[in-house]
């Protein structure tokens, strides 16, 4: 078995979720730091995977397609990330369970113009007991918000970071991946501690 | 034991390659378990020629380490039918798979701190 394939060899995928509301920048962020032009996947959803009655779920299961697009940072020969950007505008994707399963951590994209958009996605991951932090993508003309100002508003607990970004370009977005991992990384120090 | 009903991959010993049509015979519990990203990659064992169109397909995009996302987005596909696709080749010897198990523990220190590395390298 150890030799019949060369699967040892194949780098291990890694992945962070990019989530916010409709329209606050997930795409151009996942285009910014992506190595690859951003592709789109779809996935089946049914709603029977809500593990109903297996008996009578059949008859009533209903099928939902959720797009999301996502691309990819070659970290070194053997780390690929991938970043998923999640449709803004349905929440179906909370039920793709293999989406959030896994997941490094989740960047919570934040339009200063409409906060409350990003409610359910920090609801989503505080639930799930994924890490994340808040990023406020700053638009032209949006009224400049301190972090702190953000943190109050969306109820964050303290210890969730909230940074500043343009999602457009490259170097913010990906310093704002950085500041996700090292949030990560004090995160697990101080578990361990 | 249970005798599969649905005919197709009986035939074994004339040498068929992969079940075709298992993505019209609607049967979409793949037997290698595959996650949205599993790395597949071809082994180089089976020509795409001794595979129907689907599969052929699917086989041509992962000559190189890559996703059973970035398949299914470069198909045009469902992941779920994608899924498949790719089973179908890994039962077959024509590509290896790698899925990232629950081992793959968010907190797992040495792997934080390779992306952060590869994300600094980028800044
Ligand atoms: N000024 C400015 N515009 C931005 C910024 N980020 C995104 N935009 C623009 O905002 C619009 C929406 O951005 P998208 O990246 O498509 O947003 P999205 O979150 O993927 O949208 P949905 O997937 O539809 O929810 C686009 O026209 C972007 O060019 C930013 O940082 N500053
Ligand atoms: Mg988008």
């Amino acid at each position: 078995m150890a030799y019949n394939d060369s699967s040892e060899s194949l780098p291990t995928a890694l992945k962070v979720l990019i989530a916010g509301g409709f329209g606050v920048g997930k795409t151009t962020f996942v285009s910014a730091v992506s190595e690859i032009q951003p592709l789109s996947t779809e996935e089946l959803l049914t709603s029977a995977s809500v593990r109903t009655d297996s008996l009578t779920g059949v008859e009533n299961k209903s099928t939902t397609t959720v797009a999301m697009d996502f691309g990819r940072i070659t970290l070194d020969p053997q780390h690929v990330l991938y970043l998923f950007g999640t449709p803004g505008q349905e929440r179906f994707w909370f039920m793709w369970d293999e989406l959030s399963n896994g997941a490094l951590g989740a960047v919570v994209l934040a339009d200063t113009r409409r906060l409350e958009d990003c409610f359910a996605a920090v609801d989503f991951f505080e639930l799930r007991g994924i890490d994340f932090l808040v990023a406020v993508n700053e638009f032209d003309g949006a009224f400049h918000y301190e972090p702190d100002e953000v943190r109050a508003a969306l109820g964050l607990k303290p210890h969730v970071p909230v940074v500043l970004c343009d999602a457009r370009h490259s170097h913010s977005a990906t310093s704002v991946l950085a500041s996700l991992i090292q949030h990560l990384l004090a995160a697990t120090t101080s578990y361990s501690a | 034991m249970t005798v599969p009903q649905d005919g197709p991959w009986l035939d074994d010993d004339a040498g068929r390659l992969v079940r075709p049509y298992t993505v019209s015979n609607g049967r979409t519990r793949p037997t290698v378990v595959l996650d949205l990203l599993s790395m597949v990659k071809a082994t180089g064992r089976v020509p795409e020629a001794h595979l129907d169109p689907d599969h052929a397909r699917a086989l041509g995009l992962c000559y190189d380490p890559t996703s059973v996302a970035e398949v299914a987005a470069h198909l045009r596909l469902p992941v779920v039918v994608t899924k498949v696709l790719l089973a179908d080749l890994a039962d077959c010897g024509a590509v290896t798979t790698r899925t990232p198990g629950p081992a793959a523990d968010p907190a797992d220190r040495s792997v934080l701190e390779t992306v952060l590395n590869g994300l600094q390298r980028l800044l």
